[in-house]
């Protein structure tokens, strides 16, 4: 029922998540911000049962941090998503399994490129241009099909996303009325207001 | 969750020529009918010369490839030991298996092809001519009965038109062609649909 997507741009990676906080058929609050950052350049986006995601996201967040800390040198994206997956998969055989999906955002400051991972609960872990979680990906990753491109500018991303957001408000049943959006580039990680 | 084998979606063949061994799989990735990603090939190099197609439900890809991430054998494991240790692998989880259908291609000591296939608890098949796996498996099995002629040709024309009829499988391939001199990738252009 929740929905996040990321889209990487030239040199950043854009990202939303829905706000709304659901149990069952109650909504609790509508100003939930679905994300926990892990360090300056990476940010994770999380959907799922209402207390794994938390759980596992300050899991994640907290195990990410440490290793700067300890080591004096940050995880880059890639690395970050490859703990978060083998947490997930390793997980999945246990007697009580996280249903967690996040997407992994990040800016590789040695490399210089934007990077974004698709997880899923099971711990796939897909790399990809878009990607999208929830019932609204049905809509956006087509619609991006066709949008996106590999040089897309901040002010086209910004444009393509409210476009993304607008099309689920209008043809999903679900009511998902606000968007936290964030960018994530070479300057960290900083709310975007459309 | 549906059949975990089918779940993701994908196609691995491999194949035997004269004195060398090709090995190919799809790049998509989805959610049953949903297609997520487009350059997720399935295919792993293990040594020069040793190669694992791993078809199947793709976090089990991604932990059985992360588990054979580093030999620690100062020395260059053989295909047909190789295929040993991956069966070994995954009769390990006997009753509770990983849901992948591993093949192994490669060249042994002697530059002879060697290829197997197993199941998702390590029952290998070694064969002289082809193998298969995937969501395209009988659509594969169906083209690959023919002569090979020029090996990349064969490979590449039978994972085509297998995956062109699978809509669990596709958006594009790559191929390994291994030789006793060298290994050519190539990565080949498909229907994106």
């Amino acid at each position: 029922m929740e929905f996040l997507i990321g889209i990487i741009g030239k040199d950043f990676v854009l990202v939303a998540a829905d706000t709304t906080a659901v149990i069952s058929i109650n909504i609790f609050k509508v100003d939930e911000d679905k994300s926990r950052d892990l360090n300056k350049h990476i940010i994770m986006l999380y959907s799922g049962e209402p207390g794994d995601a938390v759980n596992f996201a300050e899991y994640i967040q907290r195990n990410v941090r440490f290793y700067g800390i300890k080591n004096g040198i940050e995880l880059n994206p890639k690395a970050a998503a490859t703990f978060t997956r083998r947490e997930l998969a390793q997980s999945l055989r246990s007697r009580k399994p996280y249903s967690v999906n996040v997407l992994i955002a990040g800016y590789d400051i040695t490399k210089t490129t934007p990077h974004l991972y698709w997880i899923d609960y099971l711990g796939t872990s897909v790399e990809a241009p878009y990607v999208a979680h929830g019932y609204g990906a049905y809509y956006t990753t087509s619609f991006l099909d066709k949008h996106h491109h590999p040089d897309l500018t901040f002010e086209e991303a910004k444009i393509l996303i409210k476009k993304c957001i607008d099309e689920i408000k209008h043809r999903l049943i679900l009511n998902l009325p606000e968007f936290k959006i964030k960018v994530v580039d070479k300057d960290g990680i900083r709310e975007v207001v459309i | 969750m549906p059949d975990p084998g089918s779940y993701n979606g994908g196609a691995v063949v491999a194949m035997t020529g004269k004195n060398c061994v090709a090995i190919a799989s799809d790049k998509r990735i989805g959610i049953q009918m949903q297609t997520i990603g487009f350059e997720f090939s399935k295919v792993f190099p293990v040594t020069d010369k040793s190669y694992v197609g791993l078809p199947g439900l793709a976090t089990d890809t991604q932990t059985l490839y992360a588990n054979m991430y580093k030999l620690r054998e100062e020395r260059e494991i053989e295909p047909r030991t190789l295929s040993n240790m991956i069966a070994s692998t995954l009769y390990e989880k006997r009753w509770g298996p990983f849901f992948v259908e591993p093949l192994v291609a490669g060249l042994d000591k002697n530059n002879q092809p060697f290829i197997c296939g197993m199941d998702s608890i390590g029952c290998s098949t070694e064969t002289c001519d082809f193998v298969v796996g995937g969501t395209s498996q009988e659509n594969l099995y169906g083209i690959c009965e023919n002569e090979p002629e020029d090996l990349f040709e064969t490979i590449s024309q039978s994972l085509l038109c297998a995956v062109d009829r699978d809509c669990l499988a596709g958006w594009g391939a790559v191929v390994h062609v291994i030789t006793p001199e060298r290994v050519i990738t190539r990565t080949l252009k498909a229907r994106m649909d």
